[in-house]
This record gives structure tokens, sequence and C-alpha cells, in this order.
């Protein structure tokens, strides 16, 4: 039984502790992820914030965006690795790019979307543009932004896992090692931790997003982040991709 | 005041918005722009705040040309209400009133207070002020955008349809608080609405402007009922022109006539002709038509329900459609309690006007 091998697999002490261990391996994880919203948010963020405000430059950020959306994430890092003759660069690079079309497009859309009735009002109150950008063009595209944020979190989280084809200790590891000794048990172990921190994840940042999208917006009941059909979409992509990364490879 | 000189806007496709405008706003009025769509009415409004900007021509505000103002310095000073209201969603609503006190550099404390007394102003109770504009109906939002206009005390006010997304009955509503706002605050304001009655019924003075941005008549309300300078302003203005014209035809030559009267729940003598159902505060309550019996106490059921009411002291129109409306042909008037004080006929009404207009000659 794959799930019973799974289970023992998990709860293996030998699992738990030294340099190959889950815990080290989830911090490793956890911080590529980080590193990689965190870079793709100093890029898209600012870039979504000028397109929306201004309307310039729509058409190019649409077009850009989608390009870096075609990128093959593990091409990509394997491209980068052999320029760069190995290091964490490629890896966080490449999962940066990963992370930006979500980002730029929730800004972007987040932007765009604030009533253009608001946005006058708002000029015509005697905002300057900054004003108008800061005061309530930023506060409004709040939870498509941060929408943007959870959906480019989901799939770093997963896809942080082809660092291991690079030799870095991420919860790929168990993925590619199970794959390669045909030790099931480890495999489905190994999604099943990556599985479980993107939920945590998106549960942190649904946390943040009550916290910071004012009140007067949540009354609104507007869909804020990534629908349930889209995240279990998500989770069934997260158990595939080692599989179609090893046939790339 | 309000000066156009010689005002265009072209946009950069080519269509003339607005077309040679030569108008002046009087200090202390409400001018209401008027015409269908794509008559530059709005445009012509936007130049003033310089959310647009003429292509040539010349604006001024109180004897300043607006162009040698920086935007946002000037639109601080100048009150700015739009259609929908426009309130921002992620503030409450006293923040929202709070906006241009706020961008004025006053403290938070100070401009809270002001939002909490201009909330009272227009008439919304101060409660309302934590509420966040998702909760309010589109009346209330309205008032807000109105309030959040005149926070700082502008001498000039700019309403762009500010009425026309709520109902007749709001917008009505909407239409006699600004009336009675304008006679406290004695603002210069500037309407635009596509609502000619609209216009008659607010505007001291009413601009009415025609496809391709040209002025086609700027005139006090009853001279553009009365007299449509052409075609284009006679259609615009309406059929039942001649009619509504009334409202600007004082009532005082009609003579309030005697109106039988019955008490509702006491008993009733029978009678050949229209008796007028009170209650004990003279309300009109209904109509008694002739030979009606009634057994017992007088019940409403029994009644026929009246018509319109004409107040003593509004206009001739308000007489006339009291009759018409009748189901006895008698209007009733009524006191400003709205107690009954007698009744007119529309045959009385009618003699009243022809022999305005006989004196007019």
């Amino acid at each position: 039984m794959i799930f019973a091998d799974a289970f023992a697999w998990l709860f293996d002490p030998v699992n738990w502790s030294g340099a190959k261990g889950i815990p080290l391996r989830t911090g490793v994880h956890l911080l590529y992820c980080l590193g990689a919203v965190l870079g793709a948010s100093a890029i898209a963020v600012p870039l979504g914030l000028f397109v929306g405000h201004t309307g310039r430059g729509g058409t190019f950020l649409v077009g850009g965006s989608n390009a870096l959306r075609a990128l093959p994430t593990l091409g990509l890092v394997t491209f980068l690795y052999l320029i760069a003759g190995g290091g964490t660069g490629p890896v966080l690079i490449a999962l940066v790019v990963l992370a930006i079309p979500p980002i730029l497009a929730g800004t972007y859309a987040g932007i765009q979307d604030v009533d253009r009735g608001v946005v006058d009002a708002a000029k015509g109150m005697g905002m300057t543009g900054g004003q108008v950008l800061w005061q309530v063009e930023l506060p409004n595209a709040l939870p498509l932004l941060i929408g943007g944020l959870r959906n480019a979190t989901l799939q770093v989280v997963a896809t942080a896992s082809v660092a291991a084809y690079v030799g870095i200790e991420t919860l790929g590891r168990p993925l590619l090692d199970g794959l390669r000794v045909l030790d099931y048990g480890q495999f489905v172990g190994g999604a099943v931790l990556i599985a479980l921190l993107a939920v945590v994840l998106d549960l942190v940042l649904a946390g943040a997003q009550k916290a910071i999208v004012p009140r007067g917006l949540r009354l609104v009941g507007q869909p804020t982040g990534p629908k349930k059909g889209k995240r279990s979409q998500k989770l069934v992509a997260l158990a595939a991709q080692p599989d179609s990364g090893g046939s790339t490879a | 005041m309000i000066e156009f000189r010689a005002v265009t806007k072209r946009f950069d496709d080519g269509t003339i918005a607005v077309n040679n405008l030569d108008l002046v706003v009087e200090a202390g009025t409400i001018t209401v722009f008027v015409g269908p769509s794509g008559c530059g009415k709005t445009t012509s409004l936007r130049m003033v705040n310089r959310m647009i900007d003429p292509s040539s021509g010349t604006i001024l505000v109180d004897g300043k040309d607006i162009l040698s103002v920086d935007p946002p310095m000037l639109r601080r000073g100048i009150g700015y209400v739009i259609q929908q209201a426009g309130l921002f969603p992620h503030r409450t609503v006293l923040d929202n009133v709070a906006t241009v006190p706020l961008l004025s550099g006053w403290s938070r404390s100070k401009a809270r207070g002001r939002a909490a007394e201009l909330l009272e102003l227009v008439g919304l109770p101060a409660e309302l002020g934590k509420r966040y504009p998702v909760q309010l109906s589109g009346g209330q939002q309205q008032r807000v955008g109105v309030a959040r206009a005149l926070a700082a005390d502008p001498p000039v006010l700019l309403m762009d349809e500010p009425f026309s997304a709520v109902d007749p009955v709001v917008r009505e509503g909407l239409q006699d608080e600004l009336l009675r706002l304008q006679a406290e605050l004695d603002k210069t304001i500037v309407f635009v609405t596509h609502d000619i009655d609209e216009a008659v019924r607010i505007g001291e003075k009413v601009a009415v402007f025609r496809e391709g941005g040209i002025l086609a008549q700027y005139d006090r309300p009853a001279e553009l009922l009365a007299r449509p300078a052409d075609d284009f302003v006679a259609h615009f203005v309406g059929k039942d022109r001649g009619y509504r014209s009334l409202s600007f035809v004082d009532a005082s030559g009609v003579e309030v006539g005697a109106v039988p009267l019955v008490q509702v729940s006491e008993a009733v003598e029978p009678s050949g002709e229209w008796r007028l159902a009170v209650d004990d505060r003279r309300h009109p309550r209904g109509w008694l038509a002739p030979g009606t019996t009634v057994d017992g106490p007088l019940v409403e059921d029994v009644l026929k329900p009246g018509g319109s009411l004409f107040e003593v002291g509004q206009s001739i129109r308000g007489a006339l459609d009291a009759a018409l409306s009748s189901p006895s042909g008698l209007g009733v008037a009524v006191d400003a309690e709205g107690a009954v004080v007698g009744a007119v006929t529309a045959t009385q009404v009618l003699a009243v006007i022809e022999g305005l207009r006989e004196s007019r000659g």
C-alpha cells in the first residue's frame, strides 16, 4: 500500500533529523519560497502599480507576463545552472521568474479594478497623483494584490522542488529520490509535505489578508485570493510536477 | 462667479466637445447645464476644476484664470459631486467627508469634527459616520457625496449628474434638500443633468446645450419654458412645457373658495353634493360622493381617494393639478400644516391664467 508506505516514511524518526531531515529540508524549501516571493514582489508590485496607475504599458505588461508564464521552470533552472555553474542563484532566479506573473497580474488588475468614479472623485477632491495611488488605488487594490501573492506563493511552494535537481536540499529531494529508487512511500510522503506546506502558507496569507484589507472592502464580499477549485488544481499540479519534470530533464 | 470666455474643447480624435462657449455663472446661484448626451455639458463642468483643460479660451473663477493655479490646489477650493457619489469604499463615511480638510493639512480630530457637522447639515444621523459606503443606500451615499464636497466650505460647487442614479422619489427629496442647503449656504453651484425637469426645478439659470457643444439658450427656467430660443430648445424642453411653466406662476390670484366638509367617524346627513371628509386635525381623508348613504359613523372605506393637494403659497401649477386630479373637480387647498382651508376649481385657475396672459399682452 502506497499510503501506508508514505505514512511509515513520514513517521520514521530517521527522516526527521540531520542534514537530510524533513525539518531542515522544509526550512530550506521555505527560505527559497520566501526569497522568491519577496524578490518577485519587489519587481512586480511597483511595476503593476505604475502601469495600473498611469495606464501606460498595459499591452507590454500583459505580453511580457504571458511570455514569462510560458518559460518552463525546470528548463530555466537547468539553463541558468549550466551558465552560472551552480549555487543558489539559478534556482532563486527561476522561482522569481515564476512568481512575477501572478503578482504582476494581481497588482495591475487590482488597480485597474478600482471604480473609475472613485478615482475621478479622488482627483476632483484635489489629491495629487501620488495621493490617489497611495490613499485610494492601493488600498482598494489590496484584495486582488494579495490574491496574486497567494497564487504566486502556491506556485513557488510547488515548484521549489525543482531545486533538488541541482543538488539543493528542498522538499523536492524525497520526490526525486523516491522516484529514482521506486520508493513510492518516500515519493508520496514528500508530496504530502509540500501540499501541507502550501496549505499552511495559504492560510497564513489568508489571515494576513483579513488583517490588511480595509473593513469597508471586506464588507463588499469581493472574491479574495484563489478560489477553492483553483487551489485543488494546484495540489494536483504539485503531485504531477516531479513526474513531468523527470521526463523533460 | 465663473466666467467662460470663448472656451473650446477639441479632443484628440477631432470631436469638438465644447464650441466657443461664452457664459457667466453668477455668484450665489444654481446654474444648470442641460442637454442631450454628447452636448458638452459635462466637459464644460469638468473644465472648471481642470479635470479637463480647454483647447482654447479662458475660464475665470472669481476673476482668476484657473490655468494659473496648480490643479490639486484649485480642486481643493472647488466642491465636486459626481454621479454614483464616488465615495471611497475603504474609508468610513466620516473619513470620506473629512477628505479635503485632511488634504489641506487639518488635524484628524478637527477634520472629523467638521465632517460630523456636515453629516448633520445634509440630514444624516451622526451614527452613520462610522459606517462604510457599501452599507448606505444610494440616496444616503449621494448626501455623503454632497457633504464631502462641502467639507472645506468651498465657494463653488460642481455637481455632475449627482442625482441621476437614484430613484425618482429619492431624487425629488435630494433636490429639495439641495435647494434648502443652497438657501442656507449661498454657494455658486454648477449642476449638470440631462433631465430638463430637474433643470427647471432646481436651476435659477439654465444653460441648454445642443450637440456639438453649442450653447442653445441661457435663461431663467420660466423664460426657457415660455420663450424657447429655437425649435431645438422647444423640442428639448418637451411637449407639456406650457403646463410646466405654470410652476413659475404665482397662485396668489386664485381665490380659495369654501368646501363642504364632513367629519370622519361621525354621523353624516345624506346630501346631493361632493363633500370632503376630514379628520379631527382637519387633514383631508377623501371625498364622499353625492348620494352616498352612510349608516352610523363615517368610515374611510366609503370615501373616494382625493387628488393632489394644493398648499397655499405654491405655484399655480399645484392649484390646477389639485383641481384636475380631484374626483369632485374641487382642488383641495391646505395650509402649511396640511389642514384644509378650502377648494379651487380648474375654471377659476384657468381664468386667472388667461387674465395673466392678457395683462402681459
